[in-house]
């Protein structure tokens, strides 16, 4: 009893570094984005007023506030750009993931019922590409279907179609881009609880005179919620924010709200509208982010 | 028997899993393959060639870039494993502190919050505090994000660990330190080993927050990509990528050794 106290002391010695370290480079750092969220853009660098200096101590950080405004945030509810961003974000996150429940779903189903000798197998072959470069993988799409590429050579040859058909720069290929970048992060949360799964209830099932697909109705589908949440918000909040997929595979007449941040903040030069928007985006994500990180440690405890 | 046919392997499953498979490794393959490609033109084969390959070790900006790439990313695995492995740590053996729902909110956010939110708002940390931005400023941030990583990987190993050798070792008279450097460390070393591998590829990985948080003329490997990607397709950039995903393959495997290792001491392996 006692070494198992002592043993805590140490461990929470532990966490001193970890997290000064979170508190300075992750939480911090919102500080200052809502803080330039609220300032005037200014042709300056850096490209914002006031600019709040540590050397002026408590004074300065006094005069910055009372020069802060709120006028960017009126800016994004006036201008139908970035309404329209929100909203077209929100939309293709929600139908992408769909998209990667049915598709995933049966995949990770599927590598529940191989042998168990040949499941660690088929789990590092679906988590591979995900150590390869994503901008990679999306490149390597690119190749595929650009106009004079791989698919439309192989439809030409096969006669189904008569002329190049247009893949690239448009929705149904940054689909495809997202689709494809997110397949591990549905799959391997659906593969961890359906493994789980104890198979004498679907033999319990069968005795109780349960059809294969009624089983999996009543039985598998229920009992696998907690992946299906775990894996639809894994892929959901990141996809909201995504920025280099619709970049490169969508066209560019309507963008999501990460390709509008990128543009107010690079393009534009204008730092407090981008920050502004970073935390309208952050607000809009908060009620996944907590429900993401309750079910991951509702797992992690279940784990123990 | 009949029962056994449920949890066999059926036609569907079968079907749904190749197809799963072949989608998600015909792309690289094609790519691959192109990149042996001797045509400028992309998608017309043009025999067999190594040109592009000789084309990327003589482009200099690509060799800087992948240089770069290379030192932030074993800078900031190295840090991000010890700061990790210390949070793991933490969060497992240190019951209840003081913000703890804090800490382990923080390090479960950065795994899934879009990369552009994290990347902004460290560039305006960096700006505000009058910090030079290159090199220092992309590993810092990699650190940050790949440290939450190395965290979930070291902690799901720990949680397995059987408890009581810690205790003993410390019956046996072993200060707490010593027996988590005699006792714990190794044997949760490859799930530590598995998790610097893991943010080494990550950091390699990462355009978003290092395009943010990067200063002029210390450009990484994927920001030059990128730059190149957007201007449409270039034999030359099949190359690089080839070599990368080689890279990554020589990476894969080190890491299922070290899975091996820890399946041979009786435990399963970090999911990751």
């Amino acid at each position: 009893m006692t070494s198992r106290r002592i043993f805590t002391r140490p461990a929470r010695l532990a966490a001193i570094t970890p997290y000064l370290w979170m508190l300075l480079f992750f939480l911090v750092p919102f500080g200052f984005v809502l803080k330039i969220s609220l300032s005037q853009t200014a042709i300056a660098q850096p490209p914002y007023i006031p600019v709040f200096s540590l050397a002026d101590g408590w004074q300065g950080l006094k005069d910055a506030l009372s020069q802060l405004n709120s006028g960017n945030f009126a800016l994004l509810l006036s201008d139908d750009l970035y309404i329209v961003s929100y909203l077209r974000s929100v939309v293709v996150a929600l139908s992408s993931t769909a998209l990667l429940l049915a598709i995933g779903y049966p995949v990770a189903y599927g590598m529940t019922r191989l042998p168990a000798s040949l499941q660690p197998l088929a789990m590092t072959l679906v988590i591979v590409p995900f150590w390869t470069s994503f901008l990679i993988r999306i490149y390597a799409w690119i190749n595929v279907l650009q106009h004079d590429g791989l698919l439309n050579t192989v439809l030409q040859a096969l006669h189904i179609v008569d002329r190049p058909v247009v893949w690239l720069a448009t929705d149904s290929a940054m689909y495809l881009g997202i689709v494809y970048s997110y397949f591990p992060f549905m799959i391997l949360p659906l593969y961890a609880t359906l493994a789980k799964m104890d198979h004498a209830l679907l033999e319990a099932a069968a005795d109780l005179g349960c059809s294969r697909l009624k089983a999996f109705w009543l039985v598998t589908l229920p009992l696998s919620l907690p992946g299906i949440g775990a894996g639809v918000l894994l892929c959901f909040i990141p996809i909201v924010g995504e920025f280099v997929i619709p970049d490169l595979l969508a066209g560019s007449d309507r963008m999501m709200i990460g390709q509008t941040l990128w543009l107010e903040f690079f393009t534009n030069k204008d730092w407090p509208v981008a920050s502004a928007i970073a935390i309208v985006l952050l607000l809009l994500l908060l009620a996944p982010l907590l429900l993401y990180e309750k079910l991951q440690r509702r797992q992690l405890e279940g784990a123990s | 028997m009949a029962q056994r046919s449920l949890v066999r392997l059926s036609a569907f499953n079968a079907v749904s899993l190749a197809l799963g498979l072949a989608f998600l490794y015909l792309p690289i393959l094609i790519l691959v393959i192109y990149s042996f490609n001797a045509s400028r033109l992309v998608t017309v084969w043009g025999g067999w060639s190594l040109r592009w390959y000789h084309e990327f070790f003589h482009d200099r900006a690509m060799l800087e870039a992948a240089w770069m790439s290379l030192r932030v990313a074993f800078c900031s695995a190295t840090a991000a494993t010890l700061l990790g492995t210390l949070a793991a740590v933490a969060l497992v053996r240190g019951a209840g502190f003081r913000g703890r729902t804090l800490f382990s909110g923080m390090l479960y956010a950065p795994l899934v919050m879009p990369e552009v939110i994290t990347g902004l708002s460290l560039l305006l940390l960096f700006v505000a505090t009058g910090v030079e931005r290159g090199f220092w400023t992309v590993t810092i941030a990699h650190t940050t994000l790949t440290m939450c990583f190395v965290t979930v990987v070291v902690q799901s190993r720990l949680r397995g660990l059987d408890r009581s050798l810690e205790e003993a070792a410390m019956d046996l008279g072993c200060a707490p330190a010593r027996a988590f450097f005699a006792v714990t460390l190794p044997l949760i070393l490859p799930a530590v080993i598995a998790g610097w591998l893991l943010a080494f590829t990550l950091s390699l990985d990462d355009l978003v927050i290092a395009s943010f948080t990067t200063g002029p003329g210390a450009a990484t490997l994927p920001i030059r990509i990128y730059s190149e990607v957007r201007l449409g397709v270039k034999p030359e950039i099949n190359a690089i990528c080839t070599l990368v995903i080689a890279g990554v393959a020589v990476v894969i495997v080190a890491a299922s050794l070290a899975s091996k290792l820890s399946s041979a001491q009786g435990e399963s392996a970090a999911p990751l």
